[in-house]
């Protein structure tokens, strides 16, 4: 079943055009990868799911990005809600300078998801649990975030994105910053949070990508060049760039 | 070739060594004049905290001062001192001449009768008693006991007299004169008389008028700094805006002053030389401080930080609120008493809206006249007596002191509540 799904996206950063025309279905609770060499709109384009370019003053968005029959171009979108249903996980971990507790429990406060302190408990164990963090963490809730080693620090971010259980989860090459024993944490994670979860991830690793997604999504210079199964991608593309890319000749 | 390369090497090594040496010395010259110039304030100022004091015995005479044997209260506050506080001077020499009797009285403080007042209201019973009681001296032998004054200038150019220097050295020697913590240094207000003469008006003026700065600049300041950081759009107005304020932080301070004469005193008709008056003033000028203050602390906060909580689904206000301000804080907070501090030395604009006046009564709201720690520097450099010397020192170490304690409160919120980023 189809979750998103982008028609003729443009993005325009001032007079530069970052995203030319992209046309992307994504389906739902599979993880979509999306593969490129650097600065070819993978990024811009994921920001676009949640309207995050709108922090940015000189970024264009054209063209309709339909979450659930519903445009979230169009005016009448409240970002706000938006963002209650589609999470994200940026490149470096950004926990608050709080503590692990109220990381966790500051997405369900603002959306008043919890009436009781003892629903926000539990909110704050479900969470950490799918994340994989709460045995690590269970006795130190109250101490900061940043305390938190760097795998850990980025599990405590997938842990508050949950924690608003959002239907698609956007992620910003998560493992970049991480070694590989982290990075294979993460990957085991989200093998395990697509059940629940639509996920899109960004990746610089095409290995990464191999691993993970289920369908994959190849960028070069602001165009999408390909998209399909990750299959049919890493095995037998259509694209001769898309060939090149993936066997390593350029990017 | 190689010889060229050695010569070369050595020109960057003594070169190296030349800049050392210079940065060094610059060190070394502004440490010298910090040394210079706080031995100086010091070595004057530390005399302004002793006080002299004689010791004269006192005949509580009831007749005297009109009283009966067992006179209640009130009667003790109404009776006349002036005829026993003169006698126990005159008694110093019995046979004091009429000139010679008033150099004995110069020898204290016009305030002599009232101490002499507070001793009997303290203990009634010394009533037809005599005892010994502490006078302020006047500041003239003050100074001589201190040693600043030179006894060997011509009488005629001297305040004090041989014959008041000879009942004084008599009353050294009979050990009736003694040194003590001066109190009312801090208690006082200003006074003509150097004897008299404290901080505690000009002391409670500023810190009136820095309250009332606070109240006003630190909330115009951090509203206007959060709006121009988180939320107002970048063009050249903003742009405008921001070199504006930025200039506004340049304007010299006796600008403001002008200001604050020409429309809180001629239009608005506020109370001339009033702390409310020269808090208001003073904000004018901490505004800008402040505002830049937040503003670099806002700045400081990682974006990522607000990324995130964009990304959770908060508002731009509950993102500015929740996460970006309260982490900027710390910032704010030390670059807001670091403009206090600035206020707290500004002279040039109280002197303009007239917190220069002689006051001498100690301010208990913003609203009552007062002067302020640096005017009060001002005020007494400006006097002549020898007597205000050392005030000058010992208010300028008060006014340093004070803020010695600002900046280390700003540092060590700095310190303290800071975040570090990982």
């Amino acid at each position: 079943m189809i979750k998103i799904s982008a028609k003729n996206v443009d993005v325009f950063y001032g007079k530069k055009q970052a995203l030319f025309n992209i046309n992307l279905d994504i389906e739902e609770n599979q993880v979509t990868a999306l593969i490129g060499p650097s600065g070819c709109g993978k990024s811009t384009f994921l920001r676009c799911l949640n309207r995050m370019n709108d922090v940015i003053d000189i970024c264009k968005v054209q063209g309709e990005i339909v979450i659930n029959d519903f445009n979230i171009n169009d005016k009448g979108c409240d970002v706000v809600r938006l963002r209650e249903k589609i999470g994200m996980v940026f490149q470096k971990p950004n926990p608050f300078p709080k503590t692990l507790y109220e990381n966790i429990s500051y997405g369900p406060t603002i959306h008043g998801m919890a009436q009781s302190k003892q629903e926000m408990d539990e909110i704050v164990e479900t969470s950490l649990k799918k994340a994989a963090l709460w045995e690590e963490v269970k006795d130190r809730l109250h101490e900061p975030g940043t305390g938190l080693s760097g795998g850990q620090q980025q599990r405590l971010c997938i842990a508050r994105a949950i924690s608003v259980q959002p239907e698609v989860i956007l992620m910003d090459e998560p493992c970049s910053a991480l070694d590989p024993i982290a990075t294979a944490q993460i990957e085991e994670l989200i093998d395990e949070l697509k059940k629940e979860h639509t996920i899109i991830i960004v990746t610089h690793s095409m290995a990464q990508a191999a691993r993970v997604s289920q369908r994959t999504g190849f960028f070069h210079l602001g165009e999408l060049i390909e998209h399909g199964s990750t299959d049919k991608i890493f095995k037998n593309p259509d694209n001769t760039k898309t060939q090149d890319y993936i066997t390593g000749r350029f990017g | 070739m190689n010889k060229n390369k050695e010569k070369l090497l050595a020109k960057r090594y003594s070169s190296e060594k030349r800049f050392q040496f210079l940065g060094k010395s610059a060190i070394f010259m502004a440490l010298l004049f910090l040394a210079i110039f706080i031995f100086k304030i010091f070595s004057t100022g530390y005399t302004a905290f002793q006080k002299t004091w004689l010791i004269v015995p006192v005949n509580f005479d009831a007749e005297t001062m009109y009283l009966d044997a067992n006179p209640s209260k009130e009667d003790l506050e109404e009776a006349d001192y002036f005829e026993i506080s003169l006698q126990s001077m005159f008694n110093l020499d019995k046979n004091a001449n009429e000139k010679q009797q008033n150099e004995l009285k110069k020898m204290v403080s016009y305030f002599f009768e009232r101490e002499i007042k507070q001793e009997l209201i303290n203990d009634p019973s010394l009533l037809g008693k005599t005892k010994d009681v502490y006078i302020t001296a006047s500041d003239d032998l003050d100074q001589v006991f201190k040693g600043n004054y030179p006894r060997d200038l011509p009488e005629n150019q001297r305040r004090v007299t041989d014959y008041q220097l000879k009942i004084f050295d008599q009353l050294v020697e009979q050990g009736k004169v003694e040194s003590k913590f001066n109190l009312s240094f801090f208690t006082y207000p200003d006074s003509r008389e150097a004897e008299l003469a404290g901080i505690a008006s000009s002391f409670m003026g500023s810190i009136f008028s820095i309250l009332v700065c606070l109240a006003i600049a630190f909330p115009v300041a951090v509203l206007a700094a959060i709006y121009l950081e988180e939320f107002a759009p970048k063009n050249r107005f903003t742009d405008f805006i921001e070199v504006n304020i930025n200039n506004l932080a340049a304007v010299p301070s006796i600008v403001f002053g002008l200001l604050g004469l020409g429309i809180l005193l001629a239009v608005f008709q506020l109370p001339r030389s009033t702390p409310l008056v020269g808090g208001i003033t003073l904000s004018l000028m901490t505004l800008p401080t402040i505002i830049i203050a937040c503003r670099a602390s806002l700045k400081a906060v990682p974006p990522s930080i607000r990324e995130a909580a964009l990304a959770m689904g908060a508002s731009r206000m509950q993102t500015t609120m929740h996460h970006t301000v309260p982490l900027s804080m710390p910032g704010t907070l030390s670059g807001t008493i670091i403009g206090l501090a600035q206020a707290l030395g500004e002279t040039a604009p109280l002197i303009l809206i007239g917190m220069v006046a002689f006051v001498n009564t100690i301010p208990g709201s913003p609203m009552d006249p007062a002067a302020s720690l640096p005017v009060q520097i001002y005020i007494w450099a400006e006097s002549a007596e020898r007597g205000f010397v050392e005030k000058v020192s010992a208010c300028i170490m008060v006014l340093l002191g004070f803020l010695i304690v600002m900046n280390l409160f700003a540092q060590i919120i700095r310190h303290k509540f800071e975040k570090k980023w990982s």
